[in-house]
Protein backbone atom coordinates (compact mmCIF):
# COMPACT_ATOMS: atom_id res chain seq x y z
CA UNK A 1 0.00 0.00 0.00
CA UNK A 2 2.69 2.85 -1.30
CA UNK A 3 0.69 6.13 -0.41
CA UNK A 4 4.66 7.86 -1.75
CA UNK A 5 4.29 10.75 -4.57
CA UNK A 6 6.86 11.74 -6.22
CA UNK A 7 5.64 15.80 -6.29
CA UNK A 8 3.66 17.75 -4.53
CA UNK A 9 1.90 18.46 -7.78
CA UNK A 10 0.73 14.98 -8.41
CA UNK A 11 -0.56 15.08 -4.90
CA UNK A 12 -2.82 17.99 -4.94
CA UNK A 13 -3.78 17.48 -8.75
CA UNK A 14 -7.25 16.61 -7.91
CA UNK A 15 -8.24 19.98 -5.81
CA UNK A 16 -10.87 21.65 -7.50
CA UNK A 17 -12.09 25.48 -7.20
CA UNK A 18 -14.00 25.41 -3.73
CA UNK A 19 -12.50 22.85 -2.16
CA UNK A 20 -12.10 22.90 1.85
CA UNK A 21 -8.96 22.35 3.31
CA UNK A 22 -7.80 22.11 6.67
CA UNK A 23 -4.26 23.57 7.39
CA UNK A 24 -2.82 22.91 11.06
CA UNK A 25 -0.40 24.81 12.68
CA UNK A 26 0.10 26.60 15.92
CA UNK A 27 1.57 30.30 14.52
CA UNK A 28 4.69 28.88 12.31
CA UNK A 29 4.62 25.30 14.08
CA UNK A 30 3.92 22.49 12.12
CA UNK A 31 2.35 24.42 9.13
CA UNK A 32 2.58 22.45 5.83
CA UNK A 33 4.31 25.08 3.71
CA UNK A 34 5.15 23.19 1.22
CA UNK A 35 1.69 22.26 0.20
CA UNK A 36 0.59 25.73 0.80
CA UNK A 37 3.32 26.93 -1.95
CA UNK A 38 2.16 24.33 -4.38
CA UNK A 39 -1.53 25.10 -3.84
CA UNK A 40 -0.58 29.13 -4.60
CA UNK A 41 1.09 27.63 -7.68
CA UNK A 42 -1.50 25.36 -8.85
CA UNK A 43 -3.79 28.62 -8.48
CA UNK A 44 -6.86 27.01 -7.45
CA UNK A 45 -9.39 29.67 -6.23
CA UNK A 46 -12.43 30.36 -4.52
CA UNK A 47 -10.73 28.08 -1.49
CA UNK A 48 -11.77 27.68 1.91
CA UNK A 49 -9.20 27.03 4.57
CA UNK A 50 -10.32 25.62 7.86
CA UNK A 51 -7.62 26.59 10.90
CA UNK A 52 -7.05 25.90 14.52
CA UNK A 53 -4.33 28.56 15.84
CA UNK A 54 -2.95 31.07 13.55
CA UNK A 55 -1.11 29.12 10.79
CA UNK A 56 -1.50 31.52 8.17
CA UNK A 57 0.29 33.86 10.14
CA UNK A 58 3.51 31.84 10.48
CA UNK A 59 2.63 31.13 7.17
CA UNK A 60 2.64 35.23 6.21
CA UNK A 61 4.20 34.81 2.87
CA UNK A 62 1.77 32.38 1.79
CA UNK A 63 -1.07 34.19 3.02
CA UNK A 64 -0.46 37.78 0.85
CA UNK A 65 0.11 35.25 -2.15
CA UNK A 66 -3.21 33.86 -2.02
CA UNK A 67 -5.09 36.84 -0.93
CA UNK A 68 -3.24 38.79 -3.93
CA UNK A 69 -3.92 36.08 -6.25
CA UNK A 70 -7.54 36.11 -4.96
CA UNK A 71 -7.49 32.43 -4.02
CA UNK A 72 -9.47 32.32 -0.66
CA UNK A 73 -13.14 32.21 -0.38
CA UNK A 74 -13.23 31.78 3.53
CA UNK A 75 -11.14 31.27 6.48
CA UNK A 76 -11.94 29.36 9.95
CA UNK A 77 -9.76 30.29 12.64
CA UNK A 78 -9.66 30.84 16.23
CA UNK A 79 -6.93 33.29 16.21
CA UNK A 80 -5.88 34.61 12.57
CA UNK A 81 -5.35 38.49 12.44
CA UNK A 82 -2.12 39.56 13.69
CA UNK A 83 -1.75 40.95 17.33
CA UNK A 84 -0.82 43.86 15.81
CA UNK A 85 -3.70 46.19 14.56
CA UNK A 86 -1.38 48.99 12.81
CA UNK A 87 0.44 45.44 11.07
CA UNK A 88 -2.91 44.09 10.29
CA UNK A 89 -4.31 47.36 8.80
CA UNK A 90 -1.13 46.89 6.45
CA UNK A 91 -1.86 43.46 5.82
CA UNK A 92 -3.89 42.03 2.58
CA UNK A 93 -5.46 39.17 4.00
CA UNK A 94 -7.08 41.45 6.77
CA UNK A 95 -7.51 44.15 4.09
CA UNK A 96 -9.68 41.81 2.56
CA UNK A 97 -11.67 40.91 5.31
CA UNK A 98 -12.66 44.29 6.20
CA UNK A 99 -13.64 44.33 2.26
CA UNK A 100 -16.04 41.71 2.67
CA UNK A 101 -13.74 39.46 0.05
CA UNK A 102 -12.77 37.08 2.50
CA UNK A 103 -15.43 35.55 4.82
CA UNK A 104 -13.55 35.04 7.89
CA UNK A 105 -14.69 32.98 10.81
CA UNK A 106 -14.54 32.63 14.55
CA UNK A 107 -14.31 29.85 17.18
CA UNK A 108 -12.79 28.92 20.58
CA UNK A 109 -9.50 26.48 20.23
CA UNK A 110 -10.57 23.74 21.55
CA UNK A 111 -13.99 23.71 19.77
CA UNK A 112 -11.55 24.09 16.39
CA UNK A 113 -9.86 21.23 17.84
CA UNK A 114 -12.87 19.17 19.09
CA UNK A 115 -14.76 19.70 15.25
CA UNK A 116 -12.27 17.75 13.26
CA UNK A 117 -11.57 15.08 16.51
CA UNK A 118 -15.60 14.63 16.14
CA UNK A 119 -15.12 14.69 12.41
CA UNK A 120 -12.98 12.10 12.13
CA UNK A 121 -14.65 10.18 14.61
CA UNK A 122 -18.20 9.72 13.44
CA UNK A 123 -19.52 12.46 16.09
CA UNK A 124 -21.44 14.52 14.33
CA UNK A 125 -22.04 17.37 16.78
CA UNK A 126 -21.16 18.16 20.50
CA UNK A 127 -21.99 20.05 23.46
CA UNK A 128 -19.56 22.26 25.14
CA UNK A 129 -19.54 24.88 27.97
CA UNK A 130 -16.75 26.67 26.29
CA UNK A 131 -18.05 30.30 25.08
CA UNK A 132 -21.07 29.90 27.29
CA UNK A 133 -21.99 34.11 27.69
CA UNK A 134 -20.18 35.37 25.01
CA UNK A 135 -20.74 36.02 21.59
CA UNK A 136 -19.43 32.09 20.83
CA UNK A 137 -23.49 31.62 21.36
CA UNK A 138 -23.84 32.79 17.90
CA UNK A 139 -22.22 32.27 14.67
CA UNK A 140 -19.14 34.75 15.09
CA UNK A 141 -18.00 36.82 11.29
CA UNK A 142 -16.63 39.74 10.09
CA UNK A 143 -19.47 39.79 7.98
CA UNK A 144 -22.29 41.41 9.86
CA UNK A 145 -22.72 42.28 13.88
CA UNK A 146 -26.37 40.71 13.77
CA UNK A 147 -25.74 37.34 14.56
CA UNK A 148 -27.32 33.67 14.05
CA UNK A 149 -27.98 32.18 17.48
CA UNK A 150 -26.48 28.58 17.77
CA UNK A 151 -28.05 26.10 20.09
CA UNK A 152 -28.03 25.64 23.25
CA UNK A 153 -28.80 22.73 26.06
CA UNK A 154 -29.17 22.97 29.74
CA UNK A 155 -27.83 19.67 31.04
CA UNK A 156 -27.64 18.95 34.78
CA UNK A 157 -28.45 22.66 35.28
CA UNK A 158 -25.14 23.80 33.23
CA UNK A 159 -25.92 25.65 29.82
CA UNK A 160 -23.55 24.00 26.61
CA UNK A 161 -23.31 25.16 23.19
CA UNK A 162 -23.99 22.79 20.19
CA UNK A 163 -20.81 22.95 17.73
CA UNK A 164 -20.94 20.90 14.39
CA UNK A 165 -18.11 18.33 13.32
CA UNK A 166 -15.92 19.56 10.84
CA UNK A 167 -14.92 17.05 7.58
CA UNK A 168 -13.04 19.24 5.78
CA UNK A 169 -12.61 17.79 1.91
CA UNK A 170 -8.55 17.52 2.25
CA UNK A 171 -6.31 17.82 5.07
CA UNK A 172 -2.25 18.97 4.45
CA UNK A 173 -0.61 17.57 6.45
CA UNK A 174 3.64 18.31 8.03
CA UNK A 175 5.04 15.14 9.31
CA UNK A 176 8.12 14.45 10.63
CA UNK A 177 8.54 10.79 10.10
CA UNK A 178 6.19 9.01 7.82
CA UNK A 179 6.74 5.60 6.48
CA UNK A 180 5.41 4.40 2.74
CA UNK A 181 2.33 3.80 3.72
CA UNK A 182 1.25 6.49 5.53
CA UNK A 183 2.02 5.74 9.12
CA UNK A 184 3.01 9.57 10.94
CA UNK A 185 5.21 10.87 13.63
CA UNK A 186 5.12 14.28 14.16
CA UNK A 187 7.87 16.60 16.09
CA UNK A 188 7.13 18.06 19.14
CA UNK A 189 4.54 20.66 19.78
CA UNK A 190 4.45 20.82 15.73
CA UNK A 191 1.83 18.20 16.38
CA UNK A 192 -0.79 20.30 17.59
CA UNK A 193 -3.84 20.40 14.80
CA UNK A 194 -1.72 17.84 12.67
CA UNK A 195 -3.33 14.77 14.24
CA UNK A 196 -7.16 15.71 14.12
CA UNK A 197 -7.12 17.22 10.90
CA UNK A 198 -5.67 13.83 8.89
CA UNK A 199 -8.43 11.89 10.93
CA UNK A 200 -11.31 14.30 9.88
CA UNK A 201 -10.43 14.95 5.64
CA UNK A 202 -12.15 13.26 3.05
CA UNK A 203 -8.36 13.03 1.33
CA UNK A 204 -5.41 13.74 3.50
CA UNK A 205 -1.76 14.56 2.36
CA UNK A 206 0.90 14.37 4.18
CA UNK A 207 4.47 16.47 3.43
CA UNK A 208 7.16 14.75 5.46
CA UNK A 209 10.53 15.73 6.27
CA UNK A 210 11.96 11.70 5.83
CA UNK A 211 10.00 8.56 4.54
CA UNK A 212 10.91 5.03 5.90
CA UNK A 213 10.10 1.72 5.09
CA UNK A 214 6.58 0.07 6.58
CA UNK A 215 8.57 -1.80 9.66
CA UNK A 216 11.24 0.87 10.22
CA UNK A 217 8.88 2.87 12.63
CA UNK A 218 8.21 1.22 16.12
CA UNK A 219 4.59 0.42 16.32
CA UNK A 220 4.22 1.42 20.24
CA UNK A 221 5.28 5.32 18.78
CA UNK A 222 3.05 6.33 16.22
CA UNK A 223 0.80 9.14 16.16
CA UNK A 224 -1.19 8.72 13.52
CA UNK A 225 -2.00 5.65 12.03
CA UNK A 226 -1.73 5.49 7.96
CA UNK A 227 -5.58 4.33 7.53
CA UNK A 228 -6.37 8.65 7.83
CA UNK A 229 -3.62 9.18 5.45
CA UNK A 230 -3.73 9.26 1.10
CA UNK A 231 -0.82 10.69 -0.42
CA UNK A 232 2.94 11.60 0.55
CA UNK A 233 5.51 13.51 -0.56
CA UNK A 234 8.94 14.27 0.68
CA UNK A 235 9.83 17.92 1.50
CA UNK A 236 12.72 19.54 3.02
CA UNK A 237 12.55 20.85 6.38
CA UNK A 238 10.96 24.16 6.21
CA UNK A 239 12.60 27.11 7.56
CA UNK A 240 10.67 29.72 9.30
CA UNK A 241 11.20 32.08 11.93
CA UNK A 242 9.50 31.82 15.22
CA UNK A 243 7.04 35.53 16.07
CA UNK A 244 4.17 36.99 16.14
CA UNK A 245 2.83 40.49 15.98
CA UNK B 1 -13.51 62.02 32.68
CA UNK B 2 -10.34 59.39 33.32
CA UNK B 3 -9.03 59.55 37.14
CA UNK B 4 -5.44 60.41 37.32
CA UNK B 5 -3.01 57.52 36.29
CA UNK B 6 -1.20 56.06 39.39
CA UNK B 7 2.26 54.82 38.35
CA UNK B 8 2.47 51.12 39.33
CA UNK B 9 4.95 48.37 39.75
CA UNK B 10 6.75 46.99 36.46
CA UNK B 11 4.88 44.03 34.73
CA UNK B 12 8.04 41.69 36.02
CA UNK B 13 6.74 42.49 39.99
CA UNK B 14 2.96 41.77 38.90
CA UNK B 15 3.95 38.50 37.42
CA UNK B 16 6.36 37.94 40.86
CA UNK B 17 2.91 38.48 42.89
CA UNK B 18 0.73 36.44 41.08
CA UNK B 19 3.31 33.31 41.42
CA UNK B 20 3.22 33.45 44.79
CA UNK B 21 -0.36 31.66 44.81
CA UNK B 22 1.24 29.25 42.45
CA UNK B 23 2.16 26.20 44.94
CA UNK B 24 3.85 22.82 44.71
CA UNK B 25 1.68 20.23 42.74
CA UNK B 26 -0.32 22.65 40.63
CA UNK B 27 -1.14 22.16 36.97
CA UNK B 28 -0.53 25.67 35.43
CA UNK B 29 -1.77 27.16 32.59
CA UNK B 30 -0.16 30.86 31.80
CA UNK B 31 -1.60 32.74 28.98
CA UNK B 32 0.00 35.43 26.93
CA UNK B 33 1.81 38.99 28.27
CA UNK B 34 1.90 38.98 32.28
CA UNK B 35 1.04 35.53 32.85
CA UNK B 36 3.93 34.37 30.93
CA UNK B 37 6.32 36.01 32.71
CA UNK B 38 5.06 34.02 36.08
CA UNK B 39 7.47 31.23 34.45
CA UNK B 40 10.15 33.35 35.70
CA UNK B 41 9.52 33.31 38.91
CA UNK B 42 8.64 29.61 39.88
CA UNK B 43 11.71 27.98 39.46
CA UNK B 44 12.07 25.60 42.51
CA UNK B 45 8.89 24.85 42.78
CA UNK B 46 6.92 21.65 41.61
CA UNK B 47 5.19 22.82 39.34
CA UNK B 48 3.86 21.85 36.01
CA UNK B 49 3.31 24.30 33.09
CA UNK B 50 0.87 23.61 30.67
CA UNK B 51 0.84 24.87 27.26
CA UNK B 52 -2.22 24.32 25.13
CA UNK B 53 -0.35 23.92 22.14
CA UNK B 54 0.29 20.22 23.59
CA UNK B 55 2.78 20.04 26.07
CA UNK B 56 3.22 19.23 29.92
CA UNK B 57 6.30 20.54 31.77
CA UNK B 58 6.87 23.46 29.31
CA UNK B 59 10.67 24.44 30.42
CA UNK B 60 12.60 27.99 30.48
CA UNK B 61 12.21 29.89 27.25
CA UNK B 62 15.06 28.79 24.62
CA UNK B 63 18.07 30.27 23.60
CA UNK B 64 20.70 30.50 20.49
CA UNK B 65 21.39 26.79 20.01
CA UNK B 66 18.88 26.02 21.65
CA UNK B 67 15.90 27.21 19.84
CA UNK B 68 14.03 24.61 18.03
CA UNK B 69 11.08 25.37 15.22
CA UNK B 70 9.13 22.33 16.03
CA UNK B 71 9.27 23.42 20.36
CA UNK B 72 7.16 26.20 20.91
CA UNK B 73 5.00 27.56 24.06
CA UNK B 74 1.19 29.12 23.56
CA UNK B 75 2.43 32.07 23.18
CA UNK B 76 4.78 31.53 20.33
CA UNK B 77 8.19 31.76 21.96
CA UNK B 78 10.84 28.87 21.60
CA UNK B 79 10.85 26.90 25.05
CA UNK B 80 13.12 23.88 26.33
CA UNK B 81 12.05 20.50 27.80
CA UNK B 82 12.13 19.77 31.17
CA UNK B 83 12.68 15.45 32.38
CA UNK B 84 9.36 14.17 31.93
CA UNK B 85 7.66 16.70 29.54
CA UNK B 86 5.51 15.09 27.36
CA UNK B 87 3.84 16.22 23.95
CA UNK B 88 0.02 15.77 22.95
CA UNK B 89 -2.33 16.48 20.39
CA UNK B 90 -4.61 19.53 20.20
CA UNK B 91 -7.75 17.68 20.88
CA UNK B 92 -6.06 15.92 24.28
CA UNK B 93 -4.43 19.16 25.27
CA UNK B 94 -7.80 20.86 24.96
CA UNK B 95 -9.76 17.81 26.90
CA UNK B 96 -7.36 18.38 29.76
CA UNK B 97 -8.48 22.09 29.71
CA UNK B 98 -12.22 21.63 29.08
CA UNK B 99 -12.29 18.52 31.12
CA UNK B 100 -11.35 20.42 34.43
CA UNK B 101 -7.66 18.63 35.01
CA UNK B 102 -5.68 22.76 35.09
CA UNK B 103 -5.92 23.97 38.81
CA UNK B 104 -4.83 27.46 37.83
CA UNK B 105 -5.04 29.69 34.55
CA UNK B 106 -3.77 33.06 34.36
CA UNK B 107 -4.71 35.33 31.47
CA UNK B 108 -4.16 39.09 30.08
CA UNK B 109 -7.30 41.32 30.53
CA UNK B 110 -8.65 44.42 28.52
CA UNK B 111 -11.39 45.07 30.95
CA UNK B 112 -13.10 43.27 34.49
CA UNK B 113 -16.04 43.47 36.43
CA UNK B 114 -16.87 43.49 39.98
CA UNK B 115 -18.98 39.99 39.14
CA UNK B 116 -16.04 38.13 37.53
CA UNK B 117 -16.77 38.98 34.27
CA UNK B 118 -13.95 39.77 31.64
CA UNK B 119 -12.86 40.77 28.35
CA UNK B 120 -9.65 40.09 26.60
CA UNK B 121 -9.92 38.93 23.16
CA UNK B 122 -11.37 41.55 21.08
CA UNK B 123 -11.05 44.88 20.95
CA UNK B 124 -13.49 47.04 19.41
CA UNK B 125 -11.34 49.55 18.71
CA UNK B 126 -10.27 47.62 15.99
CA UNK B 127 -12.65 48.08 14.34
CA UNK B 128 -13.69 44.44 13.32
CA UNK B 129 -17.02 42.08 14.48
CA UNK B 130 -14.15 39.60 15.42
CA UNK B 131 -11.03 38.96 17.16
CA UNK B 132 -8.18 36.03 18.36
CA UNK B 133 -9.58 34.39 20.89
CA UNK B 134 -7.53 31.37 20.65
CA UNK B 135 -7.96 28.79 23.97
CA UNK B 136 -8.95 31.71 26.02
CA UNK B 137 -12.23 30.78 26.63
CA UNK B 138 -11.79 27.27 26.83
CA UNK B 139 -9.47 28.01 29.77
CA UNK B 140 -12.34 29.81 31.58
CA UNK B 141 -14.74 26.97 31.05
CA UNK B 142 -12.77 24.15 32.56
CA UNK B 143 -9.81 25.74 34.73
CA UNK B 144 -10.52 25.44 38.62
CA UNK B 145 -9.00 28.56 39.04
CA UNK B 146 -9.26 31.35 36.84
CA UNK B 147 -6.52 34.57 37.69
CA UNK B 148 -6.41 37.79 36.03
CA UNK B 149 -3.02 39.42 35.76
CA UNK B 150 -2.98 42.79 34.08
CA UNK B 151 -2.11 47.05 34.48
CA UNK B 152 -4.95 48.62 36.48
CA UNK B 153 -5.53 50.93 34.23
CA UNK B 154 -5.45 51.39 30.40
CA UNK B 155 -1.88 53.41 29.21
CA UNK B 156 -4.30 56.65 29.39
CA UNK B 157 -5.40 56.14 32.66
CA UNK B 158 -8.76 54.77 31.93
CA UNK B 159 -10.69 52.56 34.20
CA UNK B 160 -10.04 48.76 33.36
CA UNK B 161 -11.50 47.67 36.62
CA UNK B 162 -15.27 48.51 35.47
CA UNK B 163 -18.89 48.56 36.66
CA UNK B 164 -20.07 47.22 33.18
CA UNK B 165 -18.13 45.64 30.61
CA UNK B 166 -18.07 47.48 26.98
CA UNK B 167 -15.59 45.22 25.13
CA UNK B 168 -16.96 41.50 24.06
CA UNK B 169 -16.98 39.19 27.15
CA UNK B 170 -14.45 36.16 27.47
CA UNK B 171 -16.31 34.72 30.27
CA UNK B 172 -18.65 35.64 32.93
CA UNK B 173 -18.19 35.27 36.68
CA UNK B 174 -15.17 33.21 36.46
CA UNK B 175 -12.48 35.30 37.98
CA UNK B 176 -11.46 34.72 41.25
CA UNK B 177 -8.28 37.03 41.44
CA UNK B 178 -7.13 39.90 40.39
CA UNK B 179 -3.60 41.02 40.45
CA UNK B 180 -2.68 44.51 38.70
CA UNK B 181 0.09 47.09 39.42
CA UNK B 182 -1.59 48.80 42.04
CA UNK B 183 -3.16 45.85 44.10
CA UNK B 184 -4.33 42.68 45.03
CA UNK B 185 -8.14 42.24 44.72
CA UNK B 186 -10.47 38.68 45.25
CA UNK B 187 -13.26 38.74 43.88
CA UNK B 188 -16.46 37.41 45.95
CA UNK B 189 -20.15 37.24 46.12
CA UNK B 190 -20.14 40.44 47.96
CA UNK B 191 -17.81 41.95 45.49
CA UNK B 192 -13.52 43.31 44.74
CA UNK B 193 -12.35 42.89 47.96
CA UNK B 194 -9.32 45.10 48.28
CA UNK B 195 -6.46 42.22 50.02
CA UNK B 196 -3.26 44.17 48.82
CA UNK B 197 -1.92 47.78 47.50
CA UNK B 198 1.48 48.79 45.87
CA UNK B 199 3.87 49.87 48.66
CA UNK B 200 3.20 53.49 49.22
CA UNK B 201 -0.52 53.51 48.17
CA UNK B 202 -3.04 53.89 50.02
CA UNK B 203 -6.54 51.92 49.56
CA UNK B 204 -7.97 55.30 48.91
CA UNK B 205 -5.70 55.73 45.63
CA UNK B 206 -6.51 52.69 44.73
CA UNK B 207 -10.49 53.37 44.49
CA UNK B 208 -9.52 56.20 42.70
CA UNK B 209 -8.39 54.57 39.57
CA UNK B 210 -11.08 51.96 39.83
CA UNK B 211 -14.92 52.10 38.87
CA UNK B 212 -16.42 49.39 40.88
CA UNK B 213 -16.42 50.63 44.74
CA UNK B 214 -14.01 48.76 46.79
CA UNK B 215 -14.32 46.06 49.96
CA UNK B 216 -11.37 47.36 51.62
CA UNK B 217 -10.31 43.90 53.84
CA UNK B 218 -9.61 44.99 57.24
CA UNK B 219 -6.21 42.65 56.34
CA UNK B 220 -5.46 45.02 53.52
CA UNK B 221 -1.34 45.55 53.63
CA UNK B 222 0.76 46.54 51.56
CA UNK B 223 2.27 43.78 49.05
CA UNK B 224 5.34 41.38 49.83
CA UNK B 225 7.85 41.51 47.03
Amino acid sequence: MNKVLPSLEEAIADIKDGAIIAIPGFFACGVPRALLQALIKKGTKNLTLTCGCGPLLGAADELKQLTLNGQLKKVIDSYGLFRSASKGMQDPFEQAIRAGKIEFEVYPMGTMAEKYRAGGAGIPAFYTPTGVGSVMENIVNEITDKRTPKETKVINGKKYILEYALQPDYAFVHAKYADTEGNLRYAKTARNFNHVMATAAKITIVEAENIVEPGKMDGDNIHTPGIYVKRIVKVERPKFAITID
Amino acid sequence: MSPEKIEGLPREMIALRVSREVQDGMYVNLGIGIPTLISNWIEGKDVCLQSEIGMLKTGALADGDQVDQDLINASCQAVTELPGTAYFDIAESFGMIRGGHIDVAVMGALQINARGDYAGWSNPSRGLFVGNVGGSMDLCAGAKKLYIAMEHTTKDGEYKIVNELSYPATALGRVSMLFTDLAVIDITPKGMVLKEVMPGLTPEMVQSVTEPKLIIDPNCKEMEL
